[in-house]
């Protein structure tokens, strides 16, 4: 078969043209749904309804099940997995959470004592050479 | 590459020139990938912005704290709405699939309505806050709480405007395979908008109101 035949027949005739490759499910919606709604209700209750007397460990606890979230609405919601769209979608998905982390954690340990790094009137005059 | 050919003169009949390898893997339709590349480059103007909460978060000034101008019941609603948005968008895709269009613009039509509460909610908030005197203006918490909170609020917007417009297309072209690609980006849209939001409302409101 020549390279002009078969560039043709593939821009013609490829049948799942209308299913993107992806197949949402019923089930898979609902399950997604059900997780977020129960990792949405605990951070909520807990925060709410005073549970934890630490601050701490109450962040700790609503960050991991944020993140879990996360991932849930990844799965269900947004049908990621490592085979989709030939693993791009990973691949993306991957550079992006390495800028994200490198941004976050990156600001946050170099700018949280902004304060008495841009503050000479605050800072402790002991503490100057 | 053995299959690229090109037209020589005198050597028989002119072939086409081929310009790319036609046995490569490649997607079925570059459209969702690209569309993923774009949200993954929203993803990163959501980091510097959580970045900048993060840090500024706590800056009050003298002003109103977290713990005091953030109502957490409202907040809850809010995230309600979105959530449940987020799960009608999902059936009106699962009758998309089934080529059903009437089905899917109802649940399009409720999508659209839950967004629009959720759109109000927020600008109620925010026009209490500023009604307060905690308006963007008054500390470096408030400024990047707005500029968060606010940059959801406006990817959200848009994404009603989308809804709107497409809702419109599809009355006028029926389920076309376009239409369908339109469909499916919008709901990569939504769904990445809930999960911007599931970091604000732990980010933001949970964290800052914790003592």
């Amino acid at each position: 078969m020549s390279a002009h035949d078969e560039t043709h027949a593939h821009g013609d005739g490829h049948g799942h043209e209308d299913d993107f490759g992806i197949h949402a499910t019923f089930g898979g919606y609902m399950t997604g749904f059900v997780l977020a709604v129960v990792l949405t209700v605990i951070p909520f209750w807990l925060v709410m309804g005073h549970v934890i007397a630490t601050s701490s460990t109450a962040a700790v606890i609503i960050l991991g099940l944020a993140a879990v979230q996360i991932v849930v609405h990844m799965i269900y919601f947004l049908h990621m997995n490592a085979k989709s769209e030939g693993g791009w979608n990973m691949l993306a998905l991957v550079f992006t959470i390495v800028l994200v982390v490198i941004t976050l954690s990156g600001s946050i340990w170099i700018m949280y004592h902004l304060n008495s790094n841009m503050m000479p009137s605050m800072m402790d005059p002991s503490n100057l050479p | 590459m053995s299959d690229i050919t090109t037209s020589m003169p005198g050597s028989g009949p002119a072939q086409p020139l081929a310009f790319h390898d036609t046995h490569e893997s490649h997607p079925v339709n570059g459209t969702l990938l690209g569309f993923w590349v774009y949200l993954m480059s929203d993803c990163l103007v959501f980091a510097c912005l959580f970045a900048a909460y993060g840090v500024l978060g706590r800056e009050y000034a003298g002003g109103p704290t977290a713990q005091e101008v953030l109502e957490l019941p409202a907040v809850a609603v809010n995230t309600t709405l979105l959530l449940l948005s987020s799960i009608t968008y999902g059936f009106a895709v699962l009758e998309m699939q089934r080529n059903r269009q009437n089905p899917m613009l109802v649940w399009l039509v409720i999508t659209g309505l839950l967004g629009a509460g959720f759109i109000t909610l927020e600008l109620r908030e925010f026009f209490h806050l500023a009604s307060i005197g905690a308006g963007p203006q008054r500390s470096a918490f408030l400024s990047s709480f707005f500029t968060l909170v606010g940059t959801h609020g406006l990817h959200v917007t848009c994404g009603l405007i989308w809804l709107v417009v497409l809702i419109t297309q599809v009355l006028k072209k029926g389920l076309i395979t376009a239409n369908k690609r339109r469909l499916l980006c919008l709901s990569m849209f939504w769904h990445f908008l809930d999960v911007v939001w599931v970091g604000v409302f732990s980010f933001v409101y949970l964290m800052g109101v914790l003592p």
